[in-house]
């Protein structure tokens, strides 16, 4: 509905207009058979800022950022992550640009048959730079404590709860120092105040790490507590964007259901 | 007597027929091409099994750790079953021979089924139940709750990291599972000679091995590698290709246990007539 405002939206914010876009998508599209889940997406996410993606469930927001990491193929469009375009890369050059991403998954996605430590050893011994073991317990021991949790390191991840797992989902995420940071609706299944906790997290990170994140959720709260701005997804396609007051004025009747 | 039907009436008859025809058809079309796009998924997963087998790097520690789960955790299964297969064999089988007077052959006879046949098949449906089964829902539970994708973001071809060491480990240690039953066997069969007689084990063992020869023995080994073979293909390749709810980790081992002893069956035909044929 209102694509045509992205330039203008982009320039809402001062900040955004000094920097340069780290993940730029443009024309977008992806489908799964006959249904059409992404339609012409356009947008960037510029370096250092958190963008909250809206929407309501099936509008495509899980599927965006999975593409943008190459877990989904988009039929057509182009993404760029640091001016690599994810669709023709290689499968190494690929795991190059992975290694550039953090990616929290909606359930936390740790390893069930690893403890703590191992979850998060398993990408640092990974990547493609060697590191020593006294490096890599060094580095769990910073993301653990970041995280608010040093003392699970060898527990299992069914001995924690639903908000510590997020969390060491979170840490291990953020133990291979992560430019981009694309979070899949973090505070899904949490109570109030863990969620806010999760939130405060992410903004925490974001100033540590100096990360540029997308956020997707349909958690408003989330969304206050973390975006710069924000984009609302509506059947695939960019129904809205711009910065939290813009969303918090709109008298449109579908942003008003997500921000009443 | 004639039924005289209206042309109108005859028509929506017709119509109906055909279309229910069409229905039909196009069900067994719809199936024939499941069939088909399942046999091409099974295909392209073999071929990428085999590509990525041949990379670079190959995961030496997983490939260990799962030589460890599939091998050493099946042990005391495979001893109670390997055990109770030759005890019972060795029961069942005495009362028969000893009415011709031929009990002397018992250690041989058995000896020799259960390495030919019974250790081989009894001991690979027993892995299609346990291990094809553990790793249907294993890695299906990982699809579900986003492991895989979470392994592919970190850099690590999953395939390579949970197939390729699954189905080798499986290659190799089911094998060695089989023989390890075979031998228990001999030994529970011993036990079994022992319930109502008295046999020392060394004469039993001369008495067994002085009827087998290699010709028993290859044929039996080589093809329990295709059990193994088989059984790591199959429970991979339902748990990895698991559908998206929980539901579908239960269907996937499900699938996975059911196949593979279904498979590990017709290889065994298809081994026994090879032998056959080479043999002759």
């Amino acid at each position: 509905m209102k694509t045509e405002q992205t330039e203008s939206v982009l320039l809402d914010s001062p900040k955004k207009s000094t920097k340069e876009p780290v993940i730029e998508i443009n024309g977008l599209y992806k489908s799964f058979g006959n249904q059409e889940v992404l339609k012409n997406l356009s947008f960037k996410l510029f370096d250092g800022e958190n963008l909250v993606v809206l929407g309501k469930s099936g509008s495509g927001k899980s599927v965006l950022i999975k593409c943008i990491v190459g877990l989904l193929r988009s039929d057509s469009g182009i993404i760029n992550v640091f001016d690599q375009n994810v669709l023709t890369l290689k499968r190494k050059e690929l795991d190059d640009v992975r290694q550039k991403i953090g990616f929290l998954f909606q359930s936390g996605a740790l390893y069930d048959s690893m403890t703590v430590k191992e979850n998060l050893e398993f990408p640092l011994k990974r990547m493609e730079k060697q590191l020593k073991q006294k490096e890599i317990d060094e580095k769990i021991i910073e993301a653990l404590e970041n995280v608010g949790l040093p003392e699970v390191l060898n527990k299992m991840p069914s001995e924690l709860s639903g908000g510590m797992r997020k969390r060491i989902s979170l840490a291990r995420t953020i133990v291979v120092d992560p430019m981009i940071m694309l979070y899949d609706e973090p505070t899904t299944g949490l109570d109030p105040v863990t969620s806010d906790e999760i939130s405060s997290l992410i903004n925490d990170i974001q100033k540590k790490y100096k990360t540029s994140s997308i956020i997707i959720t349909h958690d408003i709260e989330c969304a206050r507590m973390t975006a710069d701005r924000l984009i609302m997804l509506q059947d695939g396609e960019v129904y809205e964007q711009g910065n939290l007051n813009k969303f918090e004025k709109s008298t449109d009747l579908i942003i008003r259901a997500f921000f009443k | 007597m004639k039924i005289i039907i209206p042309v109108k009436r005859a028509k929506e008859i017709a119509l109906h027929h055909t279309i229910k025809l069409s229905e039909k058809t196009l069900a067994k079309t719809k199936e024939a091409h499941n069939f088909l796009t399942d046999f091409a998924d099974v295909i392209l997963f073999i071929a990428r099994l085999i590509r990525e087998t041949f990379s670079r790097k190959f995961e030496v520690r997983e490939f260990f750790h799962q030589c460890f789960n599939i091998g050493y955790k099946s042990l005391p299964l495979i001893s109670v079953t390997g055990t109770i297969m030759g005890l019972v064999l060795t029961i069942q089988s005495r009362p028969v021979l000893a009415n011709f007077g031929a009990e002397t052959l018992l250690p041989g006879m058995v000896a020799i089924s259960l390495i030919r046949e019974m250790g081989p098949v009894i001991t690979g449906l027993i892995c299609a139940g346990k291990i094809a089964s553990g790793m249907g829902a294993e890695l299906g539970s990982m699809k579900v709750t986003e492991q895989i994708e979470a392994m592919e973001v970190s850099s690590t071809h999953p395939m390579r990291f949970l197939v390729v060491t699954r189905v080798w480990a499986a290659t190799l240690m089911i094998p060695l599972l089989i023989l390890y039953a075979d031998a228990l066997g001999i030994i529970g069969s011993w036990i079994g000679a022992n319930i109502k007689g008295d046999v020392s084990f060394v004469l039993f063992f001369s008495q067994a091995f002085k009827n087998i020869d290699f010709l028993d023995f290859i044929p039996a080994v080589i093809k329990s590698f295709f059990f193994g073979a088989v059984i790591g293909i199959v429970g991979c390749y339902k748990g990895y290709n698991a559908g998206r709810g929980t539901e579908s980790v239960g269907k996937a081992a499900n699938s996975a246990v059911v196949l593979a002893s279904l498979l590990v069956l017709i290889v065994d035909m298809i081994a026994v007539q090879v032998t056959d044929m080479l043999v002759k």
